[in-house]
């Protein structure tokens, strides 16, 4: 039903999210326009356009993106296997609850990027420190969202699962896990958000080799505005395309078989 | 059946006190004797808080740590077991499961091959009149369907004992009505041993052989009803009504 609604909704109203992005380009092509001509700070869509076309024939656009592209869904795959590993643990065990949550608690308190001077020591600038950065970025979420869905499941279900003679494991699979799975996913949603931030954070910290986020680093430095509107452009567009991704996927996943 | 009322067969509470972590309070239930045939329907109906449900708890297993004894069928009772299943108030459905898959929830650790067990499905369902709805998500069921995909789960076991925990206390009035219907209906037909607690005098006195009746403060037994009315019952018979009446005369009138 609320899918319904839901989905009737985006269609009736998606035009209305295209308003400010549309009024903004105006806004923009006519200020470019009154600026003086080969001043560097303003650029105008059309030199925008014409550095995307270029960036995309020159094949440098999807280099740099498939550079990024691979280190995030490396450190956000490290990040969320370790963050479920983790937080299953936190989550089941009272003991590694009590010994390791106020720790990590802490730990998680500490900016993502206070880790940069330690990584880059111990790592380098290269793609080994950017993994571990995004590793980091990716695990805090799924942690936390794992352990908290795991002790969240209702006591009245796990009644259920002693009435019927159910075992650790059994419980676990078949309750718990289950129970879970909505805030686990909500974890690994978030992973996924946080470590595309972060890969540009780190391309931008670490600088060396290609990436994204060095395309903005490049343009910044030779004063290419183009350049880095288009990076921006870019960066914005595949950050909005994760969290379709996402989002599709919950819905399948989810909303099939329960009320939200 | 020809063990009706035999040493072995049936529940018996002998001295079962139950207290909570303060020692200082009144136990919530103190000294309970009752001994319960097997086939009998027998309701306890009290003001809430005299510890009904919390009984109900020790008879299935799922809360220890009481003095006295419970037996069941010869045997002490010290943790759950599938020869005693119980409904909660709340239905307690699984979300994630559709209505045949939590049905056979209760069936994981059942002695049965696979083929049995999605036959004793396929009839419990159908004995619970929601046949056509295995594929439906609790989402998709009112509160009353619901509540009977719970009872399916309490019986697909085939339990001896059913413990049911105000089972339609969260439904509407006309929900209720059919569903205790039904219930007597089913119970008539399995002819199981089934335990009901309620805080609806009229609903035990429509369903059950006989009434506990207890008192709160320490949680007690304070009269033992039997009913004797013929069946089947409705909620318009004279018989039952005045019987209802005398019940909520005698002991809840102080209290409302």
């Amino acid at each position: 039903m609320s899918t319904l609604d839901w989905e009737a909704g985006t269609v009736k109203g998606s035009w209305r999210g295209l308003v400010l992005p549309v009024a903004a380009l105006a806004v923009w092509w006519i200020v470019s326009r009154g600026a003086q001509a080969g001043h560097g700070v303003m650029v105008s869509p059309a030199q925008v356009w014409d550095t995307a076309v270029e960036q995309v024939r020159s094949g440098a656009l999807v280099r740099a993106l498939s550079a990024s592209l691979a280190r995030e869904l490396t450190g956000f795959a490290i990040g969320t296997g370790l963050g479920l590993a983790l937080g299953a643990l936190l989550g089941i065990s009272k003991l590694a609850n009590r010994a390791i949550a106020p720790s990590f608690n802490t730990f998680k308190q500490v900016s993502l990027f206070a880790w940069i001077p330690l990584i880059s020591v111990w790592f380098g600038l290269g793609d080994v420190a950017k993994v571990v950065f995004l590793s980091l970025a990716a695990l805090v979420p799924v942690v936390m969202h794992t352990s908290d869905g795991i002790r969240a499941v209702p006591v009245n279900w796990l009644d259920v699962a002693r009435a019927y003679r159910y075992g650790r494991l059994q419980t676990l699979a078949y309750v718990v896990l289950p129970a879970a799975l909505p805030s686990i996913f909500t974890g690994v949603y978030l992973a996924l958000i946080y470590s595309w931030l972060a890969t540009l954070g780190a391309e931008y910290l670490l600088v060396a080799g290609s990436g994204i986020g060095n395309t903005l680093v490049d343009g910044s430095e030779q004063f290419r505005m183009d350049l880095v509107v288009f990076g921006v452009i870019v960066v914005g567009l595949t950050g909005w395309a994760l969290n379709a991704l996402a989002r599709g996927v919950q819905r399948r996943w989810f909303e099939t078989s329960r009320a939200a | 059946m020809t063990t009706a009322i035999g040493q072995d067969s049936g529940l018996t509470l002998r001295h079962v006190s139950k207290r909570f972590n303060d020692d200082a309070a009144p136990p919530v239930l103190d000294r309970i004797d009752l001994s319960i045939a097997s086939g009998e329907f027998v309701s306890i109906v009290g003001a809430s808080g005299c510890g009904k449900s919390t009984l109900l708890r020790l008879i299935a297993g799922l809360d220890g740590d009481h003095e006295g004894e419970i037996e069941f069928d010869g045997k002490r009772v010290v943790t759950t077991d599938l020869s005693r299943g119980i409904v909660f108030q709340d239905h307690r459905l699984f979300p994630w499961l559709d209505v045949a898959q939590n049905v056979a929830v209760a069936l994981r650790n059942a002695p049965l091959s696979k083929a049995e067990k999605a036959r004793a499905v396929a009839e419990h369902v159908e004995l619970v009149g929601l046949k056509g709805y295995e594929r439906h998500y609790p989402h998709q069921l009112s509160g009353g369907m619901a509540q009977r995909v719970a009872i399916a789960r309490g019986l697909v076991n085939r339990p001896r004992l059913l413990l049911l925990d105000e089972p339609f206390g969260a439904l509407d009035a006309l929900t209720r009505s059919r569903l205790q219907l039904e219930l007597q209906r089913i119970w008539e037909r399995e002819r199981i041993t089934m335990v009901l607690v309620t805080h609806d005098v009229e609903e035990a006195v429509l369903l059950s052989d006989r009434i506990v009746v207890m008192q709160a403060r320490p949680g007690r037994i304070g009269e033992v009803i039997d009913v004797g009315l013929a069946r089947p019952r409705k909620v318009g018979d004279r018989e039952v009504a005045g019987l209802r009446d005398d019940i909520v005369d005698t002991f809840f009138t102080e209290a409302a």
